[in-house]
């Protein structure tokens, strides 16, 4: 019974992997590629209960922290143009907004 | 007793694979960024939820279980925040969802030639 939560897992891999093909935007991109993940983490679980080994949980775990860390991070760099930059700092300057405000002068 | 629980572990690891067959399809065929995200909100939601009980169920009280529900509770705290993060940076980026109440006007006013 874990063999048919495991196809069902891939087939739904498969087709969010073909949404994040073929998909008209970004985020739809992104969408899959979070839905992408998280099944990731679901089939390394299933995995490790069908081959007899449960110890595959903790790296079912990592790649959670992974994929939320991943996503949020492509997030804000396809919103900002930029990781260092918070929201509340404009977005128009690139490149003076990694450098605090008090450490200029020098050039 | 035993021959209960393993029954219904198997019956939510297959409603668990129903729903993320059901969210899948969703995905895939909805016309819409937010109508998607809906979609892949249920395979994140009832999919994963109901095949981490199933194992859960498998796996007794042991420290397997532990694992799963941190597994469990982690995946409940952080998809609704990548979803809103999506949702918002993709709401702040300009796209707007389909709105159905233009149809029948768009069907009528096809012959005009417009867009």
């Amino acid at each position: 019974m874990f063999a048919t939560a495991a196809v069902a897992i891939l087939v739904t891999m498969s087709l969010a992997l073909l949404r994040a093909f073929m998909g008209p935007t970004l985020y739809d991109r992104i969408l899959a590629v979070n839905m992408f993940g998280t099944k990731t983490v679901l089939i390394i679980a299933v995995l490790g209960f069908l081959m007899g080994r449960p110890d595959f949980l903790d790296i079912a775990l990592v790649y959670a922290l992974i994929n939320f860390i991943g996503v949020i991070a492509l997030l804000k760099y396809f919103k900002y143009g930029n990781l260092a930059i918070g929201p509340g700092e404009s977005s128009g300057k690139p490149t003076s907004a990694s450098t605090p405000p008090g450490d200029g002068g020098d050039t | 007793m035993a021959q209960f629980i393993d029954i219904l572990s198997w019956l939510m690891l297959v409603g668990g694979s129903f729903f993320l067959v059901i969210g899948a399809i969703g995905v895939l065929r909805l016309p819409d960024l937010y109508t998607r995200s809906h979609a892949a909100g249920i395979t994140d939601t009832m999919g994963a939820m109901l095949i981490l009980f199933g194992l859960m169920l498998q796996g007794g009280f042991t420290l397997i279980t532990a694992k799963l529900v941190m597994i469990l509770l982690f995946l409940l705290f952080t998809s609704p925040a990548a979803s809103h993060a999506l949702g918002n940076a993709a709401w702040s980026s300009g796209l707007r969802p389909k709105m159905a109440e233009k149809a029948p006007v768009d069907q009528n006013a096809e012959t005009d030639g417009k867009e």
